[in-house]
């Protein structure tokens, strides 16, 4: 147990230095890179950029300091607004983000488990076809599209909602369906074919042959185990809503720093384009991790496989 | 009971019962079998070849380019003239969504064919084992620690940098390249892993085959189940990713229209202009359904599990 | 005096997409409390149903008991609602299956699977059903039960797992234990030690068990009777010294036959019956096994033989008017 967490954390280590080191790289080194460009920067901020970076010392020496500023935390001013560092935007915008994506999270996992659950035990009946039917449609639909349909319908023409902005609890449903839509369906269906694998398996024969209530085979004996992939799909699934929130937020005008990511990408603010990635992408590293770390916790043929106890 | 006494003379021939065989078909013919029975794999079958004909020969029918402006006729709704409307530039939005579908389609061929180094390069990491195998691997591992979106995203930016203004097709090919041989190199190496530890590869062995030999004619063969399918999938997923990135202003660059471009210059005027949003988004949404039932046929119709 | 268990006229179909497969076509047979059946027959020969039928784990589509009955403790089987027949499932029948791997739950520990139904069925608390479980352990030949309660199936032998659904067959003192293919899986020499478990559970517990094989060599150390099944049907029953010294059936004759022995002559060929089993699909005009039989009639194809005599032999050739057969055959 201890060598499979080892190695998960040494692995999320090294992926996380690549991620950072490629950044760097991007930055400093690429010609065409913005800081090799002459660009006509306001006063204040080429001082600033000049000041962090130290653009005369050697290139080692340059990586060096990026890295002990990252191990700070310190991830730099941003290019074009002046006097507020990348730090400061995260700090204002993710928290709203995170609001949004659980909201988003528990959606799919309240809707998607309990609908693939009922789609295995109805095989081929019409709940079986219908959860396929909607799943399927919710991972061809972009989520803009089911965002602009929403708000289309539910804005426009029938006033019920609030079509953007932030701040009251009814401006949090639209948006949070649209990026709910893809990992609800994502996660009926892997649900569903999980179940599926286990209903057919031998141990659910035993079960019955026992005599034991049938809540008890269903919920204990089947979904115990086929919940597992669905865990393992957690950390994709983080990812999918992160960049999910960059075109969700930016139609509902939603304050997240999804938003502020895809305006930075029209601004050509390259620092923030940086740093927000290296935060998302440690971000999602640690999440990986944690559902990494988790996953034994539910198999314990993975927990203890390292010890062999065959008698 | 008394019967007749000829009924007990011992039978002259034994009646030797034949095997219970089923006419014999290839795993493609069953495939293809199993696959039509499926209407909606079927259906999208034709809804994509409609698609393809669409793009390729429409735009020559069109009495309009995708670039022609007319500021008489702005922003107007469908009619006999403009099967779609107009947009904001009074340009064809018929018109426009079919040189969408060019570029959607370009780009989704564009990340299958990707697939194919994916599959070579699965291929031989799964053959050779050992440490080139871990070290190829480790490698997927680490671009896989990052949402492929933001690989693109970051190429993207910097493509859009060091290329000139138009080439944004050229730099969308090129960053989906980056990314789009991940997911089949992984199937591909998983399979051959698998396949390698099954009694034939080492009967080919025994007969002489060379590793090579083995690897071309043995091995990848009999991936092409999982290969075909993953092929099929990842062009949805290209075209959603094209869309994605034109939608937050990294796709192709005007007037060139792909269908993300126009989703998301529509979005503006959505409440006053709606079947500016709505074309686009539903050639979008039937393209993406359309690749998506057929994979899934295909993933049904390919599984040799489910051979009857 | 009433049996433990009374089958008659028992028949199962299945609805496939190539049409109604027969799998159980008429059987009758008895068990009495403390007696060893074996079921014998080749793959595919309806004695995983008959078993599963006992117990009504029949799939109900597509599977169905189409006729007959079953009468367990005077009781009517096929009359029980669903959730009477909870009651009696792994309560007063136990069931061992085949495959211990598959068949118990990775993610559950053994402690969980075994006093399941000791919580369940005989009231138990906890703590009593774990001393329980401690005690079949032993019985069973697991050392060191309570450290492996704890554990999960997958730090288990094979022969250990097997010991394991034992255990948990007879945690709550049934009257019948059906064994389908206890030790099909295993290898020989854990076989031999499976088997002697069983006949150790029958002489001190005095279960009834149905043993489900088709392996001839097993059944010979512990049946007291034995029934040969072929394409649905009983084809011959009796005890255990009739079957192996006096066998009547043409297909008893073929599988003893077919058994390797140790003093055989190197040189000679094995004998195995040659063909294929029916197609059960088919409805019967005469004998299943006559296109198999070595000494079969004009009547065999005709007529399906009823059955004949003592042993219950659904063989034309007890028929008086059959001509006498001589064949040489090894005595076991």
């Amino acid at each position: 147990m201890f060598n499979y967490l080892a190695r998960r954390i040494f692995y999320a280590f090294v992926a996380l230095l690549v991620v950072v080191t490629v950044t760097f790289l991007f930055m400093h080194i690429i010609p065409g890179g913005p800081f090799q460009r002459e660009k006509a920067l306001p006063e204040a901020v080429k001082a600033n950029i000049e000041a962090r970076y130290n653009l005369d010392e050697p290139l080692y020496r340059q990586y060096l300091d990026y890295l002990g500023h990252l191990a700070k935390g310190d991830l730099g001013p941003s290019y074009k607004y002046r006097g507020r560092t990348v730090n400061d935007i995260i700090d204002e915008r993710f928290p709203v983000s995170m609001q949004l994506g659980g909201v988003a999270i528990a959606i799919a996992l309240l809707i998607g488990v309990p609908a693939g659950i009922l789609a295995a035990l109805k095989q081929n009946k019409i709940p079986d076809y219908s959860v396929m039917f909607f799943s399927t449609i919710g991972i061809a639909m972009p989520s803009f599209v089911i965002g602009t349909i929403l708000m289309y319908f539910l804005a426009y023409r029938w006033g019920l909602l609030p079509a953007a902005m932030w701040g009251t609890p009814r401006q949090v449903i639209m948006p949070a369906i649209a990026l709910a839509g893809a990992p609800t369906a994502f996660i009926a269906r892997l649900t569903r074919s999980s179940m599926l694998d286990v209903l057919g398996q031998d141990y659910m024969k035993t079960a019955v042959a026992k005599g034991l209530p049938q809540t008890r085979v269903l919920w204990l004996h089947g979904v115990k185990n086929a919940i597992i992939p669905v865990v393992t799909y957690m950390g994709p699934l983080l990812a999918q809503i992160l960049t999910g929130s960059f075109i969700v937020e930016n139609i509902f005008a939603v304050p997240g720093l999804g938003k502020h990511f895809v305006t930075s990408i029209y601004n050509r603010d390259y620092t923030v384009i940086l740093g927000v990635t290296v935060f998302y992408c440690v971000f999602l590293i640690l999440a990986n991790l944690l559902v990494d770390l988790a996953y034994p916790l539910l198999d314990p043929r993975i927990k203890l496989g390292g010890r062999k106890e065959l008698v | 009971m008394q019967l007749s006494t000829e009924l007990f003379k011992p039978l002259e021939q034994k009646v030797v019962q034949t095997e219970l065989v089923r006419p014999s078909t290839t795993y493609w013919q069953d495939a293809w079998r199993r696959l039509k029975q499926n209407p909606a794999a079927m259906v999208s079958l034709a809804v994509i070849i409609l698609i393809v004909l669409l793009a390729i020969f429409g735009p020559m029918f069109s009495p309009y380019t995708y670039s022609e402006q007319d500021f008489s006729r702005r922003n107007q709704g469908p009619s006999a003239e403009h099967w779609f409307g107009t947009d904001g530039l009074g340009r064809d939005l018929f018109t426009r969504v079919l040189y969408g579908a060019r570029i959607s389609l370009s780009i989704g061929f564009v990340a299958s064919l990707v697939t194919i180094f994916g599959m070579l390069y699965g291929g031989i990491s799964g053959f050779a084992g050992g440490w080139l195998d871990n070290a190829m691997m480790r490698f997927v591992d680490i671009m896989y620690s990052i949402p492929f979106l933001l690989w693109v995203i970051l190429m993207m930016v910097y493509l859009k940098e060091i290329l000139p203004q138009n080439a944004g097709l050229i730099s969308m090919y090129l960053a989906l390249g980056l990314v789009y041989w991940l997911p089949m190199a992984r199937i591909v190496r998983g399979q051959i892993l698998s396949l390698k530890e099954q009694e034939f590869v080492l009967a080919a062995y025994t007969i002489g085959a060379s590793k090579k030999r083995i690897l071309m004619r043995h091995l990848i063969p009999n991936c092409m189940g999982p290969v075909i399918v993953t092929a099929t999938l990842t062009i949805p997923q290209a075209i959603f990713t094209e869309a994605f990135l034109s939608f937050i202003g990294l796709g192709v660059s005007a007037p060139r229209a792909s269908w993300g471009m126009l989703a998301s210059d529509a979005l503006v005027s959505l409440k006053s202009f709606p079947h500016l949003l709505f074309f686009p988004s539903a050639a979008i949404c039937i393209t993406l359904l359309a690749f998506n039932f057929l994979g899934d046929g295909l993933r049904d119709a390919l599984d040799p599990k489910m051979r009857k | 005096m009433e049996h433990l268990l009374q089958v008659r006229d028992l028949e199962v179909q299945f609805s496939t997409y190539a049409g109604v497969v027969q799998a159980v076509r008429g059987i009758n047979f008895d068990v009495s409390s403390g007696e060893v059946v074996a079921l014998v027959g080749e793959s595919g020969c309806g004695k995983s149903v008959t078993a599963q039928s006992i117990m009504r784990l029949i799939p109900s589509p597509p599977g169905k008991i189409s006729g007959g009955s079953i009468m367990f403790n005077n009781e009517d089987i096929l009359k029980k609602t669903e959730r009477q027949m909870r009651k009696i499932r792994g309560n007063t029948i136990g069931m061992i299956f085949q495959d211990p791997m598959t068949f118990l739950n990775p993610v559950l520990t053994i402690a969980t699977q075994v006093t399941e139904n000791l919580v369940l069925h005989k009231g138990m608390s906890e703590s009593q059903a774990k001393k329980r479980a401690v005690n079949l352990f032993e019985l069973v030949g697991i050392p060191e039960p309570e450290a492996r309660l704890k554990q999960y199936p997958h730090q288990f032998s094979g022969g250990m797992r097997q010991r394991v659904m034992i255990a948990m067959a007879l945690a709550c003192e049934p009257k019948l234990l059906i064994a389908d293919e206890p030790t099909t899986a295993l290898d020989v020499t854990i076989q031999a030690q499976i088997m002697e478990l069983l006949k150790e559970i029958k002489q001190r517990l005095n279960t009834a068990i149905i043993l489900i094989t088709h392996d001839l060599g097993v059944v010979a150390g512990i049946a007291d009777r034995v029934l040969v099944m072929y394409a649905g049907q009983i084809v011959e029953s009796g005890t255990i010294d009739e079957i192996m010294k006096s066998p009547s059936h043409p297909y008893t004759w073929g599988l003893l036959k077919s058994i390797p022995r140790l003093d055989m002559d190197r040189s000679k060929k094995l004998t195995p019956i040659w063909g294929q089993p029916p197609d059960l699909l088919q409805q019967f005009t005469g004998c299943p096994f006559a296109p198999r039989c070595d000494y079969a009639m004009g009547i065999c194809t005709q007529k399906i033989p009823p059955d004949f005599g003592q042993t219950k032999v659904r063989c034309w050739l007890r028929h008086p008017q059959a001509p006498a057969v001589r064949l040489k055959r090894e005595v076991l």
